[in-house]
């Protein structure tokens, strides 16, 4: 057990890092994601509210809709990145992570001006699993009447899970299909345990659950961002290729001047993907170097479970962040050489 | 409960050592492997290298970490073991045999008596756990 943001979390379970991992890729794996934080926010105001301090477009979601979204400073760099559900059209629910959530609550807080909102941090009143894997469906279909199949990536559906009432949603951090069903904190024990029994938790195809360390390899390979990793305070969302989630032209937004320049004038760096060619394995915070400069940082780096291969996040100078390049990564004082790729790294059978 | 065979001796940071006349073989126990979790990359030095007592010959790696490991004894490798480039794995699911990492002429076969004897490095790792 690890202390994660205050939260005693498993960072594996006995299966270990790898079969966790796999099986979540062949099958299904549980995780107990609990410990992600929720703010609640009511009001006529609310998708205004949210629209002004988050990047992506509020204003486009409809009910039983989910959109991943960034808070974003006056700079265009990253408080925070979160999960925006639409309940009803003045009802949004923000999934913050976990280590942030204070530092969100307070941010949220401080920038909530006119908008006619009531904003409750409700983050100890939910319980949140996440069901991934290509099994997620058929399992998750067992315990409830809610049509899985009618609910859409990225879309929700209030209703209950073995009798609790909550919201299940077609989202998840794994490159895998599956669903974060959130519910009271009082039932994730029940859930946990009925979710592991409608999996055939135990046979060798049945689901597994899955700790903190086959989270990170998961997201790794689906070449998603960790917060505090390839995000945060310093890193803006254009470097860390998250264009696609700053709506510049939504309307005024905290940080859209500066994110709209930077747009216009180029990034100086870029966050990219590398596969490790040579030996070795990159890790986190480790220095790249091209032409035997020192010239970034790798934020993510661990051994591909699935792929078979070592691969990592980094950010590099633009001139450089082209898929082909190579690279070498100093692993404890010895150069490393790695390729720059595409990413996702993995991308799941459709 | 890690398993702790009688006839070699251990360092505290979790390395076996088993003495073959002036030549020590060195892996590491059990219990390290089991604390590391899936081996996903060893790397070992070259034959003829040479380290004194308790020095960093090379690293274990699992998904999650990178953890050094040292030589308990002082010496020259005369053989290391070539398969865990392949096949790491090895660690976990056979430390004290096929997982084996250095063969070492020591410089000072007399150094093995300062380790620990089997029933010592259980007391320790106990005592490590509590």
């Amino acid at each position: 057990m690890v202390d994660f943001g205050g939260w005693d979390m498993p960072v594996q379970y006995p299966a270990g890092t790898i079969e966790e991992h796999l099986r979540t890729r062949t099958h299904a794996g549980l995780f107990d994601v609990s410990h992600m934080g929720e703010i609640d926010v009511r009001g006529a105001g609310a998708i205004a509210f949210v629209n002004r301090i988050t990047s992506n477009d509020v204003t486009k979601l409809v009910d039983g809709q989910a959109q991943y979204s960034a808070l974003t400073t006056p700079q265009g760099t990253v408080i925070d990145d979160l999960l925006v559900y639409r309940l009803a059209e003045d009802h949004l629910l923000l999934v913050v992570n976990a280590g942030t959530t204070e530092k969100d609550w307070d941010w949220i807080k401080s920038n909530h001006s006119g908008e006619s909102v009531e904003l409750n941090n409700v983050s100890s009143e939910y319980c949140q699993l996440a069901l991934q894997g290509p099994d997620a469906q058929s399992i998750l279909q067992k315990l409830t009447d809610v049509p899985l199949d009618q609910i859409k990536y990225y879309h929700f559906s209030p209703g209950s899970v073995d009798g609790v009432e909550g919201i299940i949603s077609r989202t998840g951090y794994t490159g895998e299909d599956g669903f974060e069903v959130y519910a009271a904190a009082h039932r994730a024990e029940q859930l946990w345990n009925k979710i592991l029994d409608a999996g055939n938790a135990g046979t060798p195809s049945g689901v597994l659950p899955c700790g903190l360390a086959a989270r990170n390899t998961l997201r790794l390979e689906a070449g998603m961002a960790l917060y505090g990793h390839e995000i945060d305070e310093t890193t803006t969302l254009l470097e860390a290729n998250l264009g696609w989630i700053c709506k510049l032209d939504k309307g005024d937004f905290i940080g859209r001047e500066t994110l709209a320049r930077q747009k216009a004038d180029g990034v100086k760096r870029k966050l990219v993907g590398f596969e490790v060619t040579d030996r070795g394995i990159a890790r986190d915070d480790q220095e790249v170097v091209i032409d035997e400069k020192r010239v970034g940082k790798v934020t993510s780096g661990s051994p591909a479970p699935f792929l078979k291969k070592n691969i990592g996040l980094a950010y590099v100078p633009v001139e450089h962040a082209n898929a082909g390049q190579e690279i070498k990564i100093d692993v404890r004082g010895k150069l490393v050489g790695a390729q720059i790729v595409k990413t996702p790294f993995y991308k799941r059978p459709k | 409960m890690a398993n702790v065979p009688e006839d070699l001796h251990y360092s505290k940071d979790h390395e076996w050592v088993r003495v073959e006349r002036n030549e020590a073989v060195i892996g590491i126990t059990d219990y390290a492997q089991d604390s590391l979790g899936d081996v996903v990359y060893v790397e070992l030095p070259k034959a003829g290298d040479e380290f004194a007592a308790n020095e960093s010959f090379g690293s274990v790696e699992s998904v999650k970490a990178v953890s050094e490991v040292f030589s308990p004894v002082a010496g020259t490798v005369v053989k290391i073991n070539e398969s865990l480039a392949d096949e790491p794995e090895t660690v976990n699911s056979d430390p004290y045999g096929e997982g084996w990492m250095i063969r070492v002429k020591m410089s000072n076969p007399g150094e093995v008596d300062s380790l620990l004897t089997a029933a010592e490095y259980e007391d320790f790792t106990k005592a490590e756990t509590e």
